[in-house]
């Protein structure tokens, strides 16, 4: 649905988006996760047709986007960082005049209204001034002037920035059920939220992307390795030198006694778990197991992984080329 | 054409809700009814004078055609009004959109350029007539009322006049609302240009060379007096007409590199 091949911004000598390259299915849900100036709002402003990019193609629904836009336009809903509303307008008024210059049919413009309205929490706001809104209802207006021609590709930038909690809910079940229908690219800081509505994550920091994934693969194999909980009664005074003898483990920590037992925890590399291993160790040592978890690494720890690991590597090479 | 009425209706509503519209209107009324008034006044007294002189010194009167002085008098305060009130018309038509963010609606939109800028400019020009119509009743009350009555076609040359300068000003002011998101330098900036085209002839002197004859040809002003005396000249038509054609097509150059750069 959406093919993205070298793609690079440049502001005047600044490069907001470098080499990038991506592709997305149709009714797939593609996040874009990003740091603050990682270059999300420009990649989606080339792909809705907002400005051209400085080098690279794009593809969407077919259509060339710098070759022809007013095709991909008609079947693009684009809701931009800052919800583009005029505060003077109602709700009503200002959906019914991006329906009509979306195209949307003449006979329609009255039932997708009401069902956008609907589908957007906005029932009853219709005759109200845009201006008199609150910041989140604002946004549910940016969502329902992105959705109003029912189009095949939705482009949402932040979608969810300014809802209350419940209203975040109920925007990610809204996005979960446009997909397959619909092909979704939604940008984000919020890492949960990749993981609850998006099949597919790509990981961009600095204009370029550092990983491209399913939010389980990409917490699950970036991790290498396991950090381990565990919960020992007894003496635990020679358990470091115990569990390090176990191939893979990398290092034991025993934390503060607790009234029945001690907290520890494993580290552990490679590929293959040890866990059944340590579990042998311990009991087979007399010790009391009461508790044996795996902590899994969160997407925010994966992210900031990436994104430094990043900058790290180009440190590496800077101080080369000194 | 779909696209374009409801750009066009889209800005008419932002026009109409916001003060500016009726704050403009209203001091184009009251402004084109004092000097309408002052006009008639001072032409009156200048005809009673005349006419005093030419019963004491038994002489006739010389011929004079006070209805039509009244209109010049007033079709030229009519073009400075404009020149003063069309970059406040103006000034927030596309800047408001880009400092607002609404551009990108706009841009990401299946519209085309051309929708998108006629349908702005068709606004300026109802809100121009919503301001031009009106003052027609002044231009009424002297056809009805004076003696012998200016011709009907006289006037309503002018008024074609005033139109045209005003959409050829409306187009220039849109251009220059393009090029920046803030409002107000919009308007300094439209201002400062009508003065240049207004005063320009001044700066070419009298000479018969090409370029002080381009210069005066460009005065935006020059092109106005024949309408305000009801001649209808073809040649002036064609100007204010390519002046337009020029201010929107430059627009439309200007959102598009606008678009590269940003
Ligand atoms: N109009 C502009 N002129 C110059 N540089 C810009 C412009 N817009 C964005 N940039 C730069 O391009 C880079 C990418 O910006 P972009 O807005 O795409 O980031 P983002 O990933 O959307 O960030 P955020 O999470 O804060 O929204 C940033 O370094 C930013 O400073
Ligand atoms: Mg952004």
């Amino acid at each position: 649905m959406i093919q993205v091949e070298h793609l690079t911004k440049r502001y005047g000598s600044h490069t907001a988006v470098e080499d990038v390259s991506f592709e997305v299915r149709k009714g797939e849900i593609l996040g874009f996760l990003g740091p603050n100036g990682a270059g999300k709002t420009t990649t989606m402003r080339i792909l809705s047709g907002f400005f051209p990019a400085t080098e690279g193609r794009a593809v969407v629904a077919g259509f060339d986007v710098f070759k022809q836009p007013l095709e991909v336009k008609r079947r693009v809903g684009y809701l931009p960082e800052n919800p583009p509303l005029y505060g003077e307008m109602s709700v009503n008024a200002y959906l019914r005049f991006v329906a009509n210059i979306k195209g949307v049919d003449r006979a329609q413009v009255g039932s997708r209204l009401e069902e956008v309205k609907i589908r957007c929490g906005l029932g009853e706001e219709g005759p109200r001034l845009i201006k008199q809104l609150s910041k989140g209802y604002r946004q549910r207006v940016g969502l329902a002037q992105a959705l109003i021609h029912d189009p095949e590709i939705l482009i949402l930038d932040e979608p969810t920035i300014g809802l209350d909690p419940r209203q975040i809910i109920e925007v990610r079940e809204l996005i979960k059920s446009l997909a397959g229908n619909h092909t979704v690219i939604l940008s984000t800081h919020i890492l949960p939220e990749v993981s609850m509505t998006c099949q597919r994550v790509i990981i961009i920091n600095n204009g370029k992307i550092v990983a491209v994934d399913t939010p389980e693969n990409l917490t699950g194999q970036l991790a290498g390795g396991e950090t381990i909980e565990l919960e020992i009664g007894g003496s635990v005074d020679n358990i470091v030198a115990l569990l390090e003898e176990i191939p893979d483990v990398k290092s034991v920590s025993v934390g503060e006694p607790r009234k029945d037992h001690s907290p520890v925890l494993v580290e552990t590399e490679g590929a293959k778990t040890v866990r059944h291993l340590i579990a042998q160790k311990v009991i087979g040592s007399g010790l009391e197991l009461y508790q044996l978890r795996t902590r899994s690494i969160s997407l925010e720890e994966v992210f900031v992984q990436l994104t430094t690991e990043e900058e790290a590597k180009e440190e590496a090479v800077e101080g080369k080329v000194e | 054409m779909r696209n374009f009425l409801a750009m066009m209706n889209k800005e008419l509503h932002n026009l109409f809700v916001s003060p500016i519209a009726y704050v403009l209107v209203g001091v184009f009324f009251a402004l084109t009814g004092y000097f309408f008034y002052m006009i008639l006044v001072n032409v009156i007294e200048f005809t009673m004078q005349q006419v005093f002189q030419a019963q004491q010194f038994g002489t006739s009167t010389p011929p004079f055609d006070a209805s039509a002085a009244v209109m010049r008098g007033f079709f030229s305060v009519l073009s400075t009004l404009l020149l003063f009130l069309v970059p406040v018309m103006t000034m927030g038509v596309l800047a408001e959109e880009k400092k607002r963010g609404t551009i990108e609606l706009l841009l990401t939109s299946p519209l085309t350029h051309l929708q998108l800028i006629l349908g702005k400019f068709a606004a300026l020009v109802v809100l121009l007539l919503v301001m031009l119509v009106p003052t027609m009743f002044n231009s009424l009350l002297l056809y009805f009322l004076s003696e012998p009555a200016p011709p009907l076609a006289t006037m309503m040359v002018g008024y074609l006049g005033a139109f045209l300068l005003g959409g050829a000003l409306l187009a220039t002011g849109l251009f220059v609302s393009s090029l920046t998101e803030n409002q107000i330098v919009a308007a300094v900036i439209t201002f400062g240009v009508f003065i240049v085209l207004w005063v320009i002839d001044a700066t070419a002197g009298t000479g018969t060379t090409l370029t002080s004859e381009t210069i005066r040809y460009l005065s935006i002003l020059n092109h106005y007096d024949d309408f305000t005396k009801g001649v209808l000249d073809s040649q002036h038509l064609v100007f204010y007409l390519s002046f337009i054609f020029l201010g929107l097509f430059l627009t439309s150059v200007s959102l598009d590199s606008s678009n590269w750069r940003q």
